[in-house]
């Protein structure tokens, strides 16, 4: 008994890991006067069109007060519009807090349907740019990518 | 003298005639139209003027302007203040869903004679405010260097040997609309009076390069072949008016395209002659909107 169940916990955790792809979000380092990290969300969308789903949203979690964290997140416009406003915040699993300059790793959700979509990663910047970088994907996950200009760097999904 | 006299003229012109076939646009601007959360405050100028949205003629007066709630309930106008300008308010848009802000105006306007003389009728019937009949500018507000004129009068005070009773009724709209949150539909239950627009296309989710559809109710039946007038903000920087007539399809909906991110100003006026005031001949019906579109 004790093996096989081992073995099943086994699979349930290689599972999810072995369906879902990698995405990797580059925020450019900006030589600007003033600077702010970005708010940046990303969501997946069925190429042929459907209900888009909130990957992650990062925000200034902590900002509290008569003007919360929460008030610029209508600023990433697309994914406002695509979910983004339904969903009530923090968000379990998709929000956190904004990061500095780097390359970071989201795993896309495992139950993801096989199939053609659109990654899409949004950034909005205080003070600065706002852009939004679509990259058409495949699930299970082969190598894709794009890039911002400006306020994104590269934005890659590998299929692991 | 002769420019305050002016000016008296002018601000009784625009509160007596609502509907006037004149160029300047009554318009309201809203600071934004989607915001995020129930902590924020939408804050609106309104005034009267040709060039939009540039605030250099007369303001809207506040009075008889009132906020909905997205469930439907009457909301606050906060620090209201009317400047030389333009007026500017604010509201609290504490609970989520889509608000209606503006000013809905019913009125009465006309002339008749008595022994051979002409004189004017005016004044808000039924409908937002405490109006009533009273007109500013009355006895003494008299023409540039002539003799006084008669007080404009109420409808109820024609006498009754009166001739040539001529009464037109006006009933004008100008509405926006701000999202906090997901947009909700309420606040375009229509009235049934009037004209009205219930959006296909949530006024909210307007983007550049979507085309957007909007129903136009006259009485709270669709208006087919109703020319409507869509107009962008910021023609200061520009030479051109870009404004675009359009009209409603045989289902009274109304197509729009965007040609770029931005406000709009979309005007909508009818002439009818279903009058619901005795002895009213004409009525003149007037929808007016701002609208933000916003880049994809």
């Amino acid at each position: 008994m004790r093996p096989s169940s081992f073995a099943l916990i086994g699979t349930l955790i290689a599972g999810p890991a072995a369906a879902a792809g990698t995405v990797n979000i580059t925020i450019p380092r900006l030589s600007v006067a003033e600077y702010h990290r970005p708010y940046v969300a990303g969501w997946i969308e069925p190429a042929g069109g459907g209900t888009a789903r909130s990957l992650f949203v990062w925000y200034d979690v902590k900002k509290a007060g008569n003007e919360p964290g929460t008030k610029w997140l209508s600023d990433l416009r697309a994914w406002w519009r695509k979910g983004g406003r339904s969903l009530a915040m923090p968000a379990d699993g998709i929000s956190g807090a904004t990061r500095a300059p780097g390359t970071y790793s989201i795993t896309l959700p495992a139950d993801l349907k096989p199939g053609a979509y659109v990654l899409n990663v949004e950034a909005a910047r205080e003070t600065g740019g706002r852009e939004l970088v679509s990259v058409p994907v495949a699930v299970p996950a082969k190598a894709a990518s794009g890039a911002g200009k400006a306020e994104l760097g590269a934005v890659t999904l590998s299929a692991r | 003298m002769r420019p305050i006299a002016h000016r008296l003229l002018a601000a009784a012109a625009l509160l007596a005639l609502p509907a006037t076939a004149s160029a300047h646009r009554q318009w309201l601007l809203p600071s934004a139209t989607i915001f995020s959360g129930t902590s924020s405050w939408v804050t609106v100028d309104a005034a009267v003027s040709n060039d939009l949205f540039f605030f250099d003629h007369q303001p809207l007066r506040l009075d008889g302007i009132k906020a909905w709630a997205p469930d439907g309930s009457s909301a606050t106008i906060e620090n209201g203040s009317t400047g030389r300008y333009r007026s500017t308010f604010d509201v609290k848009l504490d609970k989520p869903g889509t608000w209606k802000i503006g000013t809905q105006q019913n009125g009465l306007m006309g002339s008749f004679k008595l022994n051979g003389e002409e004189r004017r009728v005016g004044g808000r019937g039924g409908g937002m405010g405490p109006g009533g009949p009273g007109i500013p500018g009355g006895p003494g507000a008299g023409a540039p260097g002539g003799a006084p004129r008669p007080p404009v009068l109420s409808v109820a005070n024609i006498p009754a040997e009166a001739t040539d009773v001529k009464l037109t009724e006006t009933m004008s709209r100008n509405e926006i609309f701000v999202t906090a949150g997901e947009p909700t539909t309420t606040v375009f239950t229509p009235s049934g009076k009037g004209l009205e627009m219930a959006p296909v296309t949530h006024p909210d989710e307007l983007v550049a390069g979507e085309p957007a559809r909007f129903r136009f109710l006259i009485d709270g039946q669709p208006a087919p072949g109703l020319k409507v007038i869509v107009i962008p903000g910021g023609k200061r920087y520009r030479n051109a008016e870009n404004a675009v007539e359009l009209t409603t399809g045989p289902d009274g909906v109304l197509k729009v395209d965007w040609p770029a991110a931005g406000m709009y100003w979309l005007n909508a006026t009818l002439t009818d002659t279903k009058t619901s005031t005795p002895r009213a001949t004409e009525r003149r019906l007037s929808y007016a909107t701002t609208l933000e579109v916003l880049a994809p």
